[in-house]
């Protein structure tokens, strides 16, 4: 089957099954006809031949697998020298020393939100984008899009990724967008430097906003002072400030009272002092905000409607705040799932395919069987194409299970452009790398036993699967 | 049946799906937008990438790739002519191929010799030997990190391809022999006694009978297994040196200053994906067969 065969015919034996499963009906399906117990002594046959065709593959099974096994396993019940060499025999203290050590336990810690997020939330994508695409028009141009990231590296795939979470929020996509995001649902502040030189005028501080001590009343100029502007670089929403004389209901000025060079009279607005255009400013009365206004680029803002009453002035928090600056994807906090992110970004396609292939292989009679008994699109997903799904589910989820379980090279790429924070995103894998890097054999080896001893449920899962399609 | 959602509604055909129900609901706007929106979230950040492997590095420091759109001025085909220049990525480069190509021949001339032995040839403990073969498939090659490593010192071949080859080679085996045993024991068996009648070796049904039957399978074998060697980071960090180290590895050096780099990495990255890439575009049908098969890997 192929992404681009997704449909299949109606009746149609599936299309959409794997080859492992069409062999192994082939094998099975068959009966007695295919099923192939060569006769002894069938004409031409010679078994000791056998031997011939198996022995390079038995070689290197040998040597590279079955021997570094029973290798791994007798070593991780030794204790290392700083130069690699077998010290002592410890029995099983590597295995605690897994548990024990802060940085190996940080593994295991991660290895298990691994184990517990990724293959679910991965096999439900799968799942998902699998119902989704059943009809779609353009589902093969979907479905190659989604697997892509399977047929290209981990590195590439963690460098691409690394341009998304950079956290100079230039640089990076994630931030850009979580940027835009941010400053479309709050404003940020425009002049996040600025304050009151002193109490005078105002009390408050950043957080709570400044509220003015006096009241107002309408048809007197509120003066309201700040410093602090960058006024080498002053920002093109400043102006000259210009102090009103007239206004309607309560107005003033809010604006920076310093001028480059120094010189002018506090608290007065002078030559070359510039408005905060923009800022906001609001009414208050007796604690209660009545009105909101933003002040012009000279500074100027008006209250039209407040014609009668006095009302202190606040300049509020949003104003003073640092602007939002993005997230630090790669920092201690985010690491682990930013990483998971970019795994699931790759293994999404292949849960998609494989459970499409799947569905592919449910026979279309039971489904309309179904539906002409009247059964509602929901009923009949719930109680015949889930059952049937399931065991492809099954696979697809112990498949990233394993995966993940083993899960380095994403891992070891973003860790490696994280750098400082790379050690909250351990997982056994790399713990590992490193010990053998480190040359502690004995520990490496103990991780990798351990690594074995957890698959091995895996192991007996494909044992009996293939024992069972084989009778 | 190539029937879309919406003619499906029209003719009020029982096929109607769960999608085509959410469409119908939605009026099938929705699903559409969604699926498109997907879409682009899985092809952005190659994308990115690859525009980011255009630009001039200078600008890296200002902003990301994006900015290239508007401002086309910052592309620039220098990353490239430089990368071809640097030596040590294009002799990595070079190691890749010289470790991707046998490591896939081998394993798949390897894997059918056995694959074939175990579908067609009676042999004492034939079937507890596959069960074996079964049970190494998820065998992490994390267990046999060290103990190879040691292997290979002793045999003299530390750092060289060859030694980064065989542990391809090893590791490819058991979902090797495990593909093609079960596809050539599809092949219908006549084809093979009347092979046998005719009074043809063992090795001349494997070659003129067995191997081109079972092409298919050889196919989705070899382009899965070249692809995972290609991709390989862990096997070639342990087991490469300075002269046998492929392109991931010549590439994970420079990660750790990854903006300083990038005029490296982004066009490094990009090389070493696309050609995995056009493989994949191009034999999709046995690649994704391949990974089916393999998830049992």
């Amino acid at each position: 089957m192929s992404i681009a065969e997704g449909e299949p015919a109606a009746g149609a034996p599936a299309v959409g099954s794997s080859m492992l499963l069409e062999a192994e009906r082939r094998t099975t399906d068959g009966g007695a006809a295919r099923r192939h117990k060569p006769r002894r002594g069938a004409p031409g046959e010679k078994r000791w031949f056998a031997w011939v065709f198996l022995a390079p593959a038995l070689v290197m099974l040998g040597a590279i697998l079955l021997y570094p096994l029973v290798y791994s396993i007798v070593r991780s019940l030794f204790s290392d020298t700083p130069t690699g060499a077998v010290k002592s025999f410890v029995g099983l203290h590597n295995f605690r020393d897994i548990f024990t050590d802060s940085r190996s336990l940080q593994a295991v810690k991660n290895n298990v939100y691994w184990i517990v997020v990724v293959p679910t939330l991965i096999t439900i994508l799968g799942l998902v984008f699998a119902v989704l695409t059943e009809r779609i028009r353009w589902a093969t141009v979907f479905k190659t899009v989604l697997f892509m990231p399977m047929a290209i590296s981990a590195l590439a795939s963690g460098i691409t990724f690394s341009l998304i979470y950079a956290d100079q929020p230039t640089r990076g996509l994630g931030n850009a967008i979580a940027i835009g995001i941010h400053d479309t649902f709050s404003s940020s502040s425009p002049y996040p430097t600025v304050q009151p030189r002193d109490t005078k005028v105002f009390v408050g501080s950043a957080k709570t906003g400044f509220t003015t001590h006096q009241s107002y009343s309408p048809g007197t100029a509120a003066l309201l002072p700040l410093v602090g502007l960058n006024l080498t670089h002053p920002p093109s929403s400043t102006a000259q400030a210009t102090a009103p004389s007239t206004g309607s209901g309560v107005f003033g000025v809010v604006w920076n009272d310093f001028r480059l060079g120094g010189g002018g009279t506090l608290g007065s607005v002078d030559t070359g002092e510039r408005g905060l255009g923009g800022m906001a400013v609001q009414a208050v009365q007796g604690e209660k905000v009545v009105a909101t206004t933003h002040a012009a680029s000279n500074g100027q803002f008006s209250f039209p409607t407040l014609r009668s009453g006095t009302y202190q002035l606040r300049l509020p928090a949003s104003a003073f705040g640092q602007p939002f600056g993005g997230y630090s994807w790669l920092g201690p906090n985010l690491i682990t799932p930013a990483i998971m992110a970019t795994y699931l970004w790759i293994y999404a396609g292949f849960a998609m395919v494989l459970i499409a292939a799947g569905m592919a292989a449910i026979p279309r009679d039971a489904l309309e069987a179904a539906r002409v008994d009247g059964a509602s699109e929901w009923q009949v997903f719930r109680r015949v194409t889930a059952p049937l799904l399931a065991p492809v589910l099954m696979v697809v989820f112990v498949t990233l299970a394993i995966n993940v379980l083993k899960v380095f090279d994403v891992v070891y790429v973003l860790q490696q452009v994280a750098g400082g924070s790379a050690g909250k995103a351990d997982v056994l894998a790399v713990s590992l790398f490193r010990d053998f890097g480190n040359q502690q054999y004995g520990l490496a080896s103990a991780i990798g036993v351990l690594l074995v001893v957890l698959v091995i449920p895996a192991m007996i899962l494909n044992i009996r699967r293939f024992r069972r399609d084989q009778t | 049946m190539t029937t879309l959602a919406g003619t499906d509604i029209v003719t009020g055909s029982i096929h109607r799906g769960l999608p085509a129900r959410i469409a119908a609901r939605t009026g099938g706007g929705v699903l559409r937008v969604f699926l498109v929106v997907i879409a682009l979230v899985w092809l952005v950040p190659t994308l990115g990438l690859l525009v980011e492997s255009f630009r001039d590095p200078a600008q890296y420091a200002n902003g990301g790739w994006w900015h290239a759109l508007a401002h086309p001025a910052q592309l620039t085909v220098s990353n490239y002519s430089e990368l071809l220049k640097n030596s040590s990525i294009t002799s990595a480069l070079i190691n890749t191929v010289l470790i991707s190509v046998p490591a896939t021949l081998l394993v798949i001339l390897i894997g059918a010799a056995a694959g074939y032995a175990f579908a067609w040839i009676d042999f004492p403990g034939r079937d507890w030997l596959f069960l074996l073969v079964i049970g190494l498939l998820v065998i992490p090659i994390q267990i046999a990190l060290i103990p190879v490593s040691k292997l290979y010192t002793s045999l003299g071949i530390s750092g060289s391809l060859l030694s980064v080859i065989l542990f391809h080679v090893g590791f490819g085996l058991p979902f090797a022999i495990f593909l093609l045993r079960n596809y050539f024991a599809g092949i219908p068996r006549d084809l093979l006694e009347a092979a046998r009648m005719d009074g043809a070796s063992e090795a001349k049904i494997f070659f003129r009978v067995v191997l081109p039957l079972g092409m298919p399978a050889v196919a989705s074998l070899g382009i899965f297994q070249f692809l995972w060697v290609w991709n390989d980071l862990l096997v070639a960090l342990v087991f490469a040196n300075q002269s046998s180290q492929p392109i991931t590895v010549a590439l994970i050096d420079q990660t750790r200053q990854f903006g300083s780099s990038i005029d490296i990495l982004a066009p490094g990255a990009f090389v070493s994906l696309i050609i995995p890439l056009i493989v994949f575009l191009a034999f999709q049908r046995f690649f994704v067969q391949g990974v089916l098969a393999g998830s049992v890997k």
